[in-house]
């Protein structure tokens, strides 16, 4: 046998051919990149432009208003950095709106109730099936239906309601919050160091007892540990430490219409509320879908069974249902986190400063379009990459104690 | 193998001498333009009164128009150009990568566009100038009583830079709100969502006509920029650039001599310099690599300037101002036709 | 619906029927059910309420019918829409032949179009100028057959065409093989047409409306299924070098936002082709969209290989097929079978996607509406604009999922 194959020519060896093959493949990828990256120096020199990311540290000379401090004198890479922050933003948000309207509308979907079931039927196609850019370009002039600054709807002289946004109160540190915040970090440290000191002690001394396959990971416990013992330890440091400080730790920073606008507190802008509210309605459509799918994906006699034994509906639920649709639910519920973090960058529609429409404004100044591209991909793929590191572990979690108990 | 070495060194001298042949040609885009039968001008999207697109699914506006001069000047016939609308980001590479022959897309001449951009202007076409718009209700009389206004602007446009300079150097404190867009910026600010915007005027007279109450909005009487809208061609093309500019000319020069669209065809006259403007003497077309009556043609097509302006301008409300011609007190002034 | 009642009384079966059975069972089973239906029916009358008054009275909806034709076709030459109606009686013809040849699905798709024709075909729609008093039923009626046998001779003549192409088709079995062909062809039949050849010829920067929209959806779907069927192989390849671009690509593509490929196709696409090489505007959106869509096609693929059982590739070997001849032959047929309704969901989520196109400045359906926007006259109907918008969406994406459910049904996908 072995004599056999070195008789072989060896451009008929399979070994070989599969070798060759790869390298080719690969030299045919890297001459193409070559090829466009060839074009583009030469399309660059044809338009004047030479590639550099001097822009970045260079002065942006436009202003932005939404999201973190920014001024004309500030640089580039500070407005992209801007942008991810508003992208994280209404991400974040969206997620979470748009993951609680949808476990309603998907349970909703599967009420009894006729009536509801069938509205919730209705707002899941209707919602699913236009753009979402249209969602978003018919929510933000509604938004700005709003009643004027000045007659701006009120609740408690502390939250105000109008065309220029939602304002709301707000806890601004004062002067005692530099005292207090030694006795928060002396709380996390001292959390920290019991947590994994317990953890420790249990994973090597009380854990060997158990069989090798019962025994929890360090991992599992160091969660329990920070559920039943951090928690209760930063806590309980926060509360002294807020009587132990003589001063004030906060002050709480109300809106009030001063000339043109209300300053003070928190302020959600109109754009910013379109696009969390067409961000959390489109996803939620999808996901009522996925929790419909998932709770109908488990059988009914498991239903019937958990009923027969004396368990109450909503035991039923809670114990029953739920735990086994989760498995079935968090894969599509994770692509579409992700197609809503997407989503996001459709900002630009509505004037929005998400990190796609920053882009747009450098772009517009200063021609560097092929770094600029660079950056915003790089940007969104750690963005996606991140989120769904994050729910494939989460997923491997549930999946394994899903499969334990 | 043998076939793989082969095909490796046949994409290598692809590569290799394909790149510097097309980057080497030198072929003027008025020889494209003539080869091609029509010519491609790139135009805004959405601009009442400069370019956008009618009921009829035309392109019409001030700014179409000028595309359709330079039509009837090169081949002859107006309806010979194809509009392509042109968002602020793309519209430079549009015009290097020779997509457009020509950029007419109210684009400010400004030192960097023209010496480090590989642009070319030829004679602006409108002179305009940055200013305000408020509600009336808000009494305001000047930029400084704008302090902690919300004021909207158009982004990736040299408005916002503009705005942002002129602010900082009154030190005047305010809060920018960026569109893409400028229908979404104007429906906001219809709607309140900002307290102010800033734009070329002449975008702002010709936005106004749009609002829901057009005369309870006022334009500030502060100008804070110089905007000399033009047409533009590509870098060190000479040839496409003298042939765009004198199309620009020669609607200044048929104000001048009051030639219209009507009486262009039966114009009678003794003045020679008119008498080679229409091509019944002299080389200018063979000189400028245009036909014989290049001239005739854009009248014919378009009109003169001021029937431009009247066409397009007028009916949205926008004064002629500085854009009249020099005997008049104006800005326009067509170099002579000798 | 009833096995996923989370609720159930036991009470003696009652046979009784009627519609006060139904509204106990359905509406009012228990107090909590009677709060949820009473508190929805405040609601959605609310609701209701402001949106009738909306339609019925504030909406000025004159903006419609004014825009109609560049709503439908953008700035495609008047003169030239013949080529349009060409396209449109081609397609109707081979379907009314398919519906003929397969009955069944196919049958009930024509039928559904047809409703669909027949009601855009009596629906006065362009009747009401603007101004116009819409009392005059009386010159409404007359208009009714003018606008039937005239303005829309096209659709009258499709409608026509699918009807007696059907009967023609009826159990012809032998032409199957031509009507696949010709569906095939089908596609670069229309662009040809479309865009036509020399002096007439229609530049792609005039297709707009909602036929750029069709046709930018249907590129992104037919034109990604080589590259996607390519991708997913080569994902699933042994070959590491393979693999590994393969796997770096579709991720990539599948982790930014298809705006940031759109810009890239509209930017960035000009300066990476060599010197004079020019790619208008509208191929550059079609191949943004194409490299997009074929990293989820892609995917798509890979679950339908996935799903075949690794037996059919082994019998295949065994049989001493070679690679190529065991993908083509068993497992990518079946593969593909067992996808067809995830590319169909992922067809009407490309659909959707072509939305973004406005912002490279393409005039599709929502181009247009935003160039509406900026007439001096329909400023401020964007509310009408975009819910006439929000309906063709919406007819477009439902009917095809609805197509998908019927197909999953009929494939048995996703029952186990």
């Amino acid at each position: 046998m072995q004599q056999d194959s070195t008789k072989i020519p060896f451009w008929r060896d399979i070994r070989v051919l599969k070798v060759l093959f790869q390298v080719i493949f690969i030299i045919g990828i890297i001459l193409l990149a070559l090829f466009f990256y060839m074009n583009m120096l030469n399309g660059l020199e044809r338009q004047g432009i030479e590639l550099s990311l001097d822009f970045l540290m260079s002065e942006a000379g436009f202003e932005l208003s939404e999201g973190i401090d920014f001024d004309s004198s500030d640089t580039n890479l500070k407005a992209f950095w801007v942008g991810v922050v508003n992208t994280l933003r209404v991400s974040i948000i969206g997620i979470f709106c748009a993951t609680i309207v949808g476990f309603l509308f998907g349970i909703a979907r599967l009420s009894s109730n006729w009536l509801i079931s069938k509205t919730a039927a209705v707002y899941v196609e209707i919602f699913r099936n236009t753009p979402l850019v249209l969602q978003i370009l018919f929510w933000y002039p509604l938004i700005l239906t709003l009643p004027k600054v000045r007659e701006s709807i009120n609740f408690f002289d502390s939250i105000f309601i109008n065309r220029r946004g939602v304002y709301l109160p707000s806890a601004v540190p004062a002067d005692g919050f530099n005292t207090w915040r030694w006795y928060l970090l002396s709380g996390i440290i001292i959390a920290i160091i019991v947590v994994l000191g317990l953890a420790a002690y249990r994973y090597f001394f009380q854990d060997r007892e158990l069989h090798e396959t019962d025994r929890p990971s360090f991992v599992s416990n160091i969660i329990l540990g920070a559920k039943w013992v951090a928690a209760p330890i930063f806590l309980t440091a926060a509360i002294v430490g807020w009587f132990l400080t003589p001063e004030v730790s906060f002050v709480l920073s109300k809106p009030e219409l001063q000339g043109f606008n209300f300053v003070g507190g928190i302020n959600f802008s109109p754009e910013f509320t379109a696009m969390l509210i067409g961000l959390t309605v489109y996803t939620s459509a999808f996901i009522a879908e996925v929790v419909r799918a998932g709770i109908q994906s488990v059988v009914k006699g498991q239903r019937e069974a958990a009923r027969s034994v004396g368990l109450k509906e909503s035991q039923v639920l809670r114990l029953v249902v739920i735990p086994q649709a989760i498995p079935v639910i968090v894969p599509p519920l994770t692509s579409q986190y992700l197609n809503l973090a997407k989503n996001s960058s459709l900002g630009t529609f509505i004037a929005y400063t998400d990190l796609y429409a920053i882009a747009e404004i450098i772009n517009g100044k200063t021609d560097q379009s092929v770094p600029i591209f660079a950056i915003i991909m790089a940007s969104y793929l750690i963005l996606s990459l991140t989120t769904s590191a994050f729910m494939n572990w989460y997923n491997r979690r549930i999946t394994r104690f899903g499969s334990s108990s | 193998m043998r076939k793989f070495l082969f095909r490796v060194s046949a994409l290598v001298l692809a590569i290799s001498l394909v790149t510097p042949l097309l980057a080497d040609n030198h072929e003027s885009v008025l020889d494209k333009v003539k080869n091609r039968g029509k010519l491609v001008c790139g135009v805004h999207g959405g601009l009442p009164g400069f370019g956008y697109l009618g009921e009829d699914g035309k392109w019409s506006g001030f700014d179409a128009d000028f595309g359709r001069a330079i039509a009837a000047a090169v081949l002859g016939d107006p309806d010979k150009v194809e509009f392509v609308p042109l968002n602020a980001a793309e519209r430079f590479t549009a015009l290097q990568t020779g997509e457009i022959d020509v950029l007419i897309r109210n684009t400010t001449w400004t030192l960097t566009r023209d010496a480090d951009l590989n642009t070319d202007f030829a004679p602006p076409t409108f002179y305009d100038g940055q200013g305000f718009m408020v509600p009336k209700s808000l009494n305001i009389k000047s930029i400084k009583e704008l302090a902690g206004a919300t004021i909207g602007v158009t982004g990736g446009s040299t408005t916002e830079l503009n705005l942002a300079d002129t602010m900082r150097s009154l030190g005047i404190d305010f809060k920018p709100l960026t569109y893409s867009d400028i229908d979404t910026l104007y429906n906001g600010y219809d709607a309140g969502r900002v307290d102010a915007v800033t734009s070329d005027k002449s975008q702002l007279v010709a936005r106004r006509k749009n609002l829901k109450n057009p005369d309870d909005h006022v334009i500030l009487d502060v100008t804070i920029s110089k905007e000399p809208l033009g047409p533009l061609t590509i870098h060190g093309d000479n040839k496409w650039n003298d042939a765009v500019s004198w199309v620009v000319y020669a609607t200044f020069f048929a104000e001048e001599h009051k030639i219209t669209q009507e009486n262009v065809k039966s114009f009678e006259t003794e003045n020679p310099e008119i008498k080679r403007f229409l091509g019944e003497s002299g080389e200018m077309g063979k000189i400028l690599g245009l036909p014989k009556d290049w001239a005739k043609q854009v009248i014919i097509a378009v009109g003169n300037y001021g029937e431009i302006f009247e066409r397009n301008l007028t009916p949205i409300g926008l004064p002629r101002g500085i854009n009249k011609p020099w005997t008049e007190g104006g800005l326009l002034y067509s170099m002579p036709f000798r | 619906m009833e096995d996923n009642t989370l609720t159930q009384e036991v009470k003696p079966p009652d046979t009784s029927k009627g519609p006060v059975r139904w509204l106990r069972d359905n509406l009012f089973s228990t107090w909590y059910n009677t709060i949820l239906t009473c508190l929805g029916l405040v609601l959605l009358f609310f609701f209701f309420r402001v949106f009738f008054i909306w339609v019925f009275t504030q909406a000025n909806w004159a903006v419609i019918p004014a825009y109609l034709r560049t709503l439908m076709i953008g700035p495609y030459p008047i003169e030239q829409v013949w080529r349009i109606g060409i396209v449109f009686c081609t397609l109707l013809t081979l379907l009314g032949l398919s519906a003929g040849i397969w009955r069944d699905r196919v049958l009930q798709i024509a039928i559904a179009i047809a409703g669909v024709g027949l009601f855009l075909l009596l629906i006065p729609l362009d009747v009401v100028k603007e101004g116009e008093d819409t009392s005059a039923t009386l010159e409404f009626n007359l208009n009714i057959f003018y606008l039937i046998f005239f303005k829309r001779k096209w659709l009258l003549g499709g409608l026509v065409l699918l009807a007696v192409t059907f009967l023609i088709g009826r159990d012809k079995n032998t032409f199957k093989r031509w009507i696949i062909i010709g569906w095939v062809l089908s596609f670069p039949w229309t662009m040809i047409i479309l865009h036509g050849f020399g002096k007439n010829a229609v530049s792609t920067t005039d297709w707009g409306g909602l036929l750029l929209t069709l046709i930018l959806a249907a590129v992104g779907i037919v034109a990604c299924f080589p590259l996607g069927v390519l991708l997913a192989l080569g994902r699933r390849s042994q070959l590491p070098a393979i693999k590994w671009v393969s796997t770096v690509y579709i991720e990539t593509i599948r982790g930014v936002p298809l705006i940031t490929i759109l810009f890239m196709g509209s930017i960035l696409l000009p300066i990476f082709m060599p010197g004079d090489f020019q790619l208008d505007k509208v191929i550059r959106a079609m191949v943004a969209l194409t490299l997009f869509s074929s990293s989820y096609m892609a995917e798509n693929i890979r679950g339908g290989l996935q799903a075949v059982p690794s037996g059919q590739v082994e019998a295949a070997q065994a049989v001493g097929l070679t690679y190529p001849k065991t993908m083509h032959f068993i497992v990518l047929p079946q593969a593909i079978r067992a996808v067809i309704p995830a590319i169909v969901g992922q067809s009407i989520a490309l659909f959707k996607d072509t939305s973004l196109v406005s912002v490279v400045g393409l005039l599709d359906l929502l181009g247009v509406g935003r160039t509406i926007l900026g007439s001096s006259k329909w400023s401020g109907n964007y509310a009408e604009v975009w819910f006439f918008i929000a309906i063709i969406y919406f007819v477009f994406s439902f009917s095809m999922s609805i197509v998908s459910q019927k197909i999953e049904a009929d494939l048995g996908v996703g029952k186990h």
